[in-house]
């Protein structure tokens, strides 16, 4: 019984994080794109403009949802569905932390574990196409078609160095499971070099990540390989037709894959929740980051550009101390479980944070590829180079079976 | 729990096994096709099969699918037309396939006797380990065979959509 | 969480009804694309049965053969729908019964 009811507890804590955190992504990418851009970006609603998913959720509910008279009606209404639902399964079988006891109850930070993670995560992803393609095909409406007709292609063709990025992480972990794979990846060599597979012993796995993030651009159709969407070729192709909250589904859809695919990587190449350099030291991070923060919003604050500002970065600044605060609490280990939770989710989220912070980087960077240089860098670049890589680093295995 | 998984999932398999065949429209049956595949792989799960059961949705629900799909778009294949033709499938067809279903039944319950009963992780052999010691020891030979067999399908599609119009 | 046992045979039961229904389908339909769904469902009740055999047997040699199964129609997807596709382009049909002629 309690099973089921940490279960239940668990479930509600990461779902109302993550739900949050979507919403919140898209404005940080606009804050993000706007700073990269020397533009401002939100800044009306709310402090600093923090209301602003909030008012763009009630756009998208009151909006009028249009309704294309010749669509196919079942296949245009179950698109959005399965993107949306595919996009937040994978979240519940991501590790946050190591096993922690709360009150005698011994649990994981984690929903689920599944023997068979990673290949869960590829099946998803893997039918996780429908969703676009069906979008694409069923609007009837030729840019919707190309779009959906590009995005299979392009997912298809990206899915195996995808994969194969994947194998030879798990050539070094011998397992499939994502908990036994962060475990795997705990400790130091030398006490200093961190053991996450992109620094792991025979072969370092840094071309692998490499070959990952590429495919994982592909995968979740951003800039540069974001053709499927392409705004001003294909006016935002396969959703096109859609509008209010099928839209809006969409749109969270993309952001969770996003997240999801960052957590896979941080799983798998860097270490999961295991700290860049070892513990008592690596406590001290956390402290580190939010006083630079709240000293950053202060010094702003001296400073004001707008009118609010004189007001809101003193409150972030107060915000960022009490955070301080609580991460030097935790980082005395006066209570053991609350330093265990707040650290590892702390070293997570920041892995996390940073492969996003990437992904919108690369945005705002990168012009966007030709349909023919894709389906040609996939092919005849990324896939043999992944492949080799899977060969270097099965040989290696092969002959230092070991563990260093 | 286990009989209810199983009645659920085989419900939905049978519905949308009879959509695939009833449907007009190639891609309303490609889909619930891939609605049977996706019950499939969790009565796999159920079986203890749970690499099997990824696969599946890897291999039939990822690749195959997908293929079928792209190319049903790419054709842009309308629904099929009714045709009379073939006036033997209409008047024996049904008692031909009731009746092989009827043997079918009957080998099930009569022929095999002391089936076990499917109890969920009572037996959880079906892991990825096991089955690649036994694909690289005992079935290496038959391993080798079919990655050719998949090099000559390759070969064989990309000449055969590579081919001009005469 | 009480779990309780299903008959073997009622998995052999569905895959027969899945491989009957996959047979009338490969007779009925005209569409070169619902024929070869329906094979696809053929071999879906048959990897329905070794995955369900392997079970019985408590070995997980069934298991192996039914990833034969799946490699196989993969094959035979890629090949089957290159054929499709240039008999569209030669044709300019899917039906079956309008493909008869040897020469055009």
């Amino acid at each position: 019984m309690t099973f089921f009811i940490v279960t239940l507890i668990k479930i509600v804590i990461v779902f109302a994080v993550f739900m949050t955190t979507l919403a919140y992504l898209q404005w940080i990418e606009r804050k993000v794109l706007a700073h990269i851009q020397s533009r401002t970006g939100p800044l009306r609603v709310g402090p600093h403009g923090l209301m602003q998913p909030l008012a763009d959720v009630f756009k998208l509910l009151t909006k009028e949802d249009v309704f294309p008279p010749f669509v196919n009606r079942f296949f245009y209404l179950l698109a959005p569905f399965i993107a949306v639902c595919l996009a937040l399964i994978t979240i519940s079988i991501v590790p946050f932390g190591p096993e922690i006891e709360v009150a005698g109850v011994r649990t994981y930070m984690q929903i689920g574990d599944v023997h068979v993670g990673i290949l869960l995560v590829l099946a998803i992803t893997a039918v996780s196409v429908y969703g676009v393609a069906l979008a694409g095909w069923s609007s009837n409406n030729k840019y919707s078609l190309l779009g959906g007709l590009r995005s299979s292609a392009q997912m298809i063709s990206y899915e195996l160095p995808l994969s194969l990025a994947i194998v030879s992480p798990l050539l070094l972990a011998n397992q499939l499971s994502f908990r036994a794979i962060s475990d795997s990846q705990a400790g130091y060599y030398l006490g200093f070099i961190p053991r996450w597979n992109i620094f792991q012993a025979p072969f370092p796995q840094i071309f692998a990540f490499i070959i990952f993030l590429i495919a994982a651009f592909a995968e979740t159709n951003r800039i540069p390989f974001d053709l499927p969407e392409a705004e001003n070729e294909l006016v935002a192709g396969f959703h096109t037709e859609y509008s209010s909250m099928k839209f809006a589904c969409f749109f969270m859809a993309e952001y969770a894959n996003i997240v999801n695919i960052t957590c896979v990587a941080t799983l798998l190449f860097l270490g999961a929740w295991h700290p860049l350099f070892p513990a008592p030291y690596s406590n001290w991070v956390a402290p580190l980051v939010f006083l630079l923060a709240a000293l950053s919003c202060f010094a702003q604050a001296a400073q004001p550009r707008r009118k609010n500002d004189q007001y809101t970065f003193p409150l972030f600044g107060v915000v960022f101390l009490v955070l301080t605060a609580i991460f030097v609490v935790a980082a005395l280990e006066i209570v053991p479980v609350l330093s265990t939770i707040l650290l590892s989710i702390f070293w997570f989220l920041a892995k996390v944070g940073l492969l996003i912070f990437a992904f919108i980087w690369v945005r705002g960077t990168l012009p966007r590829f030709r349909y023919d240089q894709l389906m040609h860098f996939a092919w005849t670049f990324l896939f043999p180079v992944s492949l080799l890589n899977l060969l270097i680093t099965g040989l290696l295995v092969a002959l230092f079976p070991e563990r260093i | 729990m286990d009989t209810v998984l199983f009645i659920i999932f085989a419900i939905v398999a049978i519905v949308a096994g009879f959509n695939v065949v009833l449907q007009r429209h190639p891609i309303s049956s490609a889909l619930s096709l891939v609605g049977v595949m996706g019950s499939l792989a969790v009565l796999y799960l159920l079986l203890g099969a749970e690499f099997m059961a990824m696969a599946q949705m890897i291999v039939y629900g990822g690749a195959v699918m997908v293929l079928f799909i792209f190319v049903i778009m790419l054709l842009n294949a309308g629904a099929e037309k009714p045709s009379s033709k073939a006036w033997f499938a209409q008047i024996a067809g049904l008692p031909l396939l009731l009746a092989f279903i009827a043997t079918l039944g009957f080998l099930i319950y009569s022929a095999l006797p002391g089936l076990r009963a499917v109890e969920f992780g009572s037996w959880t052999m079906g892991t990825a380990e096991e089955i690649g010691k036994l694909l690289f020891t005992q079935y290496l030979l038959p391993f080798e065979v079919i990655s050719v067999l998949i090099l000559i399908a390759i070969l064989g599609a990309v000449v055969l959509a590579l081919k001009e119009i005469d | 969480m009480h779990f309780s046992p299903v008959p073997l045979s009622w998995y052999l039961t569905l895959s027969a009804i899945l491989f009957v229904l996959g047979v009338a389908g490969f007779i009925y339909r005209k569409s070169v694309i619902t024929v070869f769904l329906s094979i696809e469902l053929m071999l879906n009740g048959v990897n329905l049965t070794f995955i369900a055999f392997s079970y019985q047997l408590h070995r997980i040699d069934g298991h192996i053969y039914s990833l034969f199964v799946m490699v196989v129609a993969a094959a035979e997807a890629a090949v089957g729908l290159a054929i499709i596709l240039t008999v569209f382009k030669n044709r300019g049909t899917l039906q079956i019964d309008e493909v008869d002629t040897l020469k055009l």
